[in-house]
């Protein structure tokens, strides 16, 4: 099979998050694959070990995600390709679509795999954006995935509910968290990864201008929401706090 | 001039979710003067779908077929697109739910256009909308105006009012006849799991926990709390992680972002993964043993003790003043 992954470099989750005349200052940050795509990595190494093929992984973004994607490349998956973006303008997600549907219209995937939303812009559009695009069909949020015969049988996670879906490749599919249990690189596999195929491309390489891909949104502002200051820690009894507790929610908060 | 607005309106288990009527306010703060045509799909839900008008709507589009009867995002599609089609809207709002996150990007796709996803303010500045959206799970928020063309958002549910109910208002939905086919996404099964019939990013209270709950049993205080206050029962990562409970039920960076009006946090620490996913709730009360938790940092309230010592007290006394 030929298995794609497309995938995105994110702040730490544990990372404070600090702007800067309204840029997200990145100095000192820590750089992770973002969560929801390590899931779908990890799914994509299964399902190769189990059917054959490749996994690809494809990134747009600069330079630096190398670092994550050969963090991809140790944990297991054969190839990557890295699409670099620093000429889009007020790029977005239908910027993002564009590129990735521009690379993908040459390959052959029987399936693509990410994550159902990234953690920093947490849009959860490039997915089903991709999927269209190619004309090929989606299911987002899944937590289970088998594959035979050219059929996918998939459970996806509906709001906490389970929906059980069967449906044909070529598929694009969005990971949920509860899908697998991403493993660490191995030492081997960090030494092997140093090695793999990282291909890098440009908006050229792609016969792609840069008005084609130029966002449809525009940010116009980031800031910080304001400090929330500690509030009443109640004193006394339990019982006389409850009381309070109680009646500060009803009377003062007025939220029951 | 005015623009019109097309409303994407959702009924689950036969009932509009709130966060469509919020979307219709939403739309009138795009444009007051606007038309606002509500659509909504299904197998049955002309009748239904009347209630629109009493929270807003202008118009109602019904699009009824029996390959709607559950959401597949190929049926919905060809309904909307062909409500698109006729309409012509300069506007299109979804609630960012499970369905409005699924479709709209594949919408968006279609028509080439932007999309801002899980919008909580919307403000018109005369020659532009700005919306709201938190980034990084809520740690920042950015606002994003659509260049120009379609202006097209999901809106977050419980932070866009809606309108108040207008009984005054009434009116008949539209049926457009749309051929629904070729669905290739089969539907084998589903099983509900939302046990209080609360959904969490819906929620206005939701009762929470942490590793302090100790175990999976436990946390069935926390679902008698959350019973009376009709709340929906959440988990941090760790509680998770411990396997207390199902990963649907975890809130933070990776999991669920909410925002009700009343948070309860008990017996967790407040870790900043799951402090982004519950910061910005209107009120938060924490319950924990330790006076150093971070979590009370940022709670209006907080009760140090014994969790199991606090809760049914408080689930005790929610009784008496609720009744």
């Amino acid at each position: 099979m030929n298995i794609y992954v497309i995938m995105k470099r994110t702040f730490d989750t544990e990372e404070k998050i600090q702007i800067d005349s309204g840029e997200i200052v990145e100095d000192g940050a820590e750089f992770i694959i973002n969560p929801y795509d390590e899931y779908a990595i990890e799914e994509a190494i299964q399902l190769r070990d189990e059917h054959g093929g490749e996994v690809t992984l494809v990134s747009v973004g600069d330079e630096e995600a190398e670092k994550q994607i050969r963090t991809g490349l140790a944990m297991g998956a054969d190839k990557a390709v890295l699409i670099e973006d620093e000429d889009v303008e007020n790029g977005d997600q239908f910027s993002t679509e564009a590129i990735l549907a521009a690379y993908f219209k040459d390959q052959e995937a029987d399936i693509i795999l990410g994550g159902n939303i990234a953690v920093d812009g947490g849009s959860g559009q490039v997915g089903p954006r991709l999927a269209e695009n190619l004309g090929i069909n989606h299911v987002t949020s899944i937590v289970n995935i088998e594959i035979e015969d050219g059929k996918a049988k998939i459970e996806r996670d509906v709001e906490g509910d389970q929906e059980f879906i069967e449906i044909s490749l070529p598929l694009l599919v969005t990971a949920q968290q509860g899908l697998n249990e991403p493993r660490y690189p191995s030492l081997p596999g960090i030494m092997k990864a140093k090695k793999k195929p990282l291909e890098t491309l440009d908006l050229d390489d792609l016969d792609l201008d840069e008005d084609e891909v130029e966002g449809k949104t525009n940010t116009v502002e980031r800031y910080l929401p304001p400090e929330k200051e500690a509030g009443k820690i109640l004193e006394g009894e339990i019982d006389d706090q409850v009381n309070e507790l109680v009646s500060l929610l009803k009377n003062e908060a007025k939220v029951i | 001039m005015s623009k019109k607005l097309l409303v994407i309106a959702e009924i689950r288990d036969g009932e509009f979710r709130n966060v469509s009527f919020e979307a219709v306010a939403a739309a009138k703060e795009i444009d007051s003067d606007g038309e606002i045509v509500g659509v909504v799909c299904g197998d049955s839900v002309a009748d239904k779908a009347n209630e629109l008008f009493k929270y807003g709507a202008d118009r109602v589009i019904a699009v009824e077929h029996a390959n709607l009867s559950q959401y597949t995002p190929e049926g919905y599609a060809q309904a909307l697109q062909a409500v698109i089609e006729k309409e012509d809207p300069d506007a299109i709002l979804a609630g960012h739910t499970s369905i409005g996150r699924d479709i709209t990007p594949k919408l968006a796709s279609r028509l080439k256009s932007g999309l801002v996803s899980d919008a909580t303010a919307i403000e018109n500045a005369g020659s532009e909308v700005i919306f709201t959206r938190p980034i990084y799970s809520g740690k920042a928020f950015e606002k994003v105006v659509v260049k120009d063309g379609l202006i097209f958002a999901t809106i977050r549910p419980n932070n866009i009012p809606a309108l108040e109910k207008d009984d005054s208002r009434s009116g008949d939905a539209e049926s457009l006849e749309v051929e629904i086919k070729d669905l290739q996404t089969i539907i084998t099964d589903v099983v509900k799991n939302t046990t209080s019939g609360v959904d969490l990013s819906e929620a206005s209270v939701i009762v929470a926990g942490g590793r302090g709950m100790k175990g999976k049993e436990n946390f069935s205080i926390l679902d008698e709390l959350a019973e009376v206050l009709g709340a929906a029962v959440g988990a941090s990562r760790g509680a998770c992680d411990a396997e207390y409970c199902d990963y649907a039920m975890q809130i933070g960076q990776t999991g669920k972002v909410v925002t009700p009006d009343l948070y309860i946090a008990v017996g967790l620490s407040g870790a900043i993964q799951h402090v982004a996913g519950m910061s910005n709730s209107k009120v938060i009360v924490a319950i924990n043993k330790d006076p150093e938790a971070e979590i009370f940092q940022i709670a209006d309230y907080g009760i140090v003790g014994d969790l199991f010592d606090v809760v049914p007290k408080l689930t005790e006394e929610f009784k008496k003043v609720l009744v």
